[in-house]
């Protein structure tokens, strides 16, 4: 089975061949924007970090910052520097030329300002935009796929529905010998038993104690501010959806991992470097970082799970949303892209929905646009950072 | 008139969801389970779209399954027909207040 995509330098396949601006810092996404808004064919990565942070925070968003950048989806990229930030920009330059793209940087306070800046950006940008323009698409491999999901704006659908749709395509990949990254370990609170117990090495080997260790680390983060986590999760929305508690969230968010062994837990800012079959990230829940994440990671699109109704993407990576409530289906047909909830109403078989989202999932890859990507939908994202701004 | 639907995911379950729209207090609902086999209840009210009622009667402190794993306690006596939500289901994760 095949798709159409584009073969980067290092040998990776991506669905999008964007040119990526990626501030280093807060500070220098105004330029940013305005390049973006000139320039087409360009994303911009406008995060809120990089700055006045802690070590591992700036080390964490510089990270980040540089997987997005090796992104397969990402052709080339311009960095805009402010010049005095905690991020290590010059890295960001090194690492994603070492990946094979082309990749510029300006430097805000070095060019002399914000319109001196912009103006070289544009013509940076135009530089880029043309040169990956000449890139095709090229048959690649379906085990050369790796798939992010998500669920968001949940509801009791999604656990009977949705979520079965994407559990059916993630085995289906995974048999395929592609790669599979689910993540939201808030989300594992009451669930993580069954996740542990599908682990490699079963519940006691380093895989599945794993899963039970950064299910701890998720609530210790949350009781170490004095508070409790249910004011929180679920939220005001699923609860009004009939979700009562984060385990019944939990255990219906987890069904859409499938039935396969969990290979290993990833750390927020490792990548996927060939590695094949089911795999978590360690990441909150929602959506600007989980999103953040499973782009760096290095996915070329996600599955995207909702009930209430969530209609946003990611800049550099086509979210196809499949929407398990017939009732938001109906009234939100122009954000999601596929109809689960004729599993609810008995019309269709978890089967004949997978099937149908398989089918689109391949058209995805090979360019049709998500509704999110056509509606330009996509400006949100952040990256999961661990202390406070100091 | 077309019976109003509810779902019970799992054998072990004590609750069922409800998929239908104006679903109100002295309705009778079609449980039907994973195998087809199918239940009346009279619901004691009003339930909204997506939302879970008492397969059983569960005494306080007692757990509610779904997907035949535990979601969380009564917080009340709950009889067979409720409605079952955050009044009467209290999560037992994710708070300061017991471990984990």
């Amino acid at each position: 089975m095949k798709f159409q995509g584009y073969r980067r330098a290092n040998g990776k396949v991506g669905s999008r061949n964007l040119v990526a601006v990626i501030p280093s810092v807060i500070c220098a996404n105004d330029v940013g924007q305005a390049i973006c808004r000139q320039v087409q064919g360009t994303i911009g990565y406008f995060h809120h970090q990089g700055c006045c942070q802690l070590p591992i925070d700036l080390k964490r968003v510089t990270d980040t910052l540089s997987n997005l950048g090796q992104s397969p989806n990402v052709g080339a990229a311009l960095i805009v520097s402010l010049g005095c930030e905690g991020t290590d920009h010059e890295r960001l330059v090194q690492e994603i030329a070492a990946s094979g793209k082309p990749v510029e940087i300006i430097r805000i306070q070095e060019l002399g300002g914000t319109s001196r800046a912009i103006q070289e950006g544009i013509d940076l940008a135009q530089k880029l935009v043309q040169e990956i323009s000449v890139q095709q698409r090229e048959e690649a491999d379906i085990s050369e796929v790796v798939m992010a999901i998500k669920c968001g704006a949940s509801d009791t659908t999604s656990g009977m529905a949705s979520n079965c749709v994407i559990g059916y395509v993630a085995d289906k990949l995974v048999d395929l010998g592609a790669t599979v990254v689910f993540g939201e370990t808030t989300e594992f609170l009451g669930g993580e038993h069954i996740l542990a117990r599908r682990a490699v090495g079963g519940e006691n080997g380093p895989v599945g104690q794993k899963i039970y260790e950064i299910v701890n680390r998720m609530e210790e983060r949350a009781k170490s501010v004095g508070e409790d986590m249910r004011g929180g999760q679920p939220t005001p929305g699923n609860i009004a959806g009939g979700l009562s508690s984060i385990e019944e969230k939990s255990l219906g968010a987890i069904v859409k991992s499938g039935h396969r062994p969990i290979q290993g837990v990833l750390e927020y800012t490792e990548r996927i470097d060939g590695q094949k079959g089911l795999w978590i990230k360690d990441a909150p829940g929602r959506e600007p970082e989980i999103l953040t994440g499973m782009a760096a990671t290095g996915a070329q699109f996600m599955m995207f799970s909702t009930g209430r109704g969530a209609p946003q993407g990611f800049p550099s990576m086509p979210v196809i949303k499949i929407c398990g409530n017939p009732n938001t289906y109906e009234r939100m047909q122009h954000d999601m892209d596929l109809n689960a909830g004729r599993i609810i109403l008995g019309e269709k078989t978890i089967e004949e929905v997978g099937e149908e989202a398989f089918a689109l999932m391949l058209e995805v890859l090979s360019g049709r646009m998500t509704k999110n990507e056509a509606l330009g939908y996509y400006g949100s994202m952040d990256i999961f950072c661990l202390g406070p701004v100091i | 008139m077309e019976m109003k639907l509810a779902l019970k995911v799992d054998d072990l379950d004590n609750v069922a969801t409800i998929f239908a729209n104006d679903v109100t207090a002295g309705t009778t609902v079609e449980v039907r389970d994973k195998q087809g086999k199918t239940e009346q209840i009279r619901l004691s009210a009003d339930v909204p779209y997506g939302h879970k009622i008492a397969l059983t009667d569960i005494a306080r402190g007692d757990k509610i399954m779904k997907y035949g794993e535990c979601i969380g306690a009564a917080s009340t006596d709950i009889k067979k027909g409720d409605y079952v939500h955050v009044h009467n289901l209290e999560a037992l994760r994710g708070r300061g207040d017991i471990p984990g």
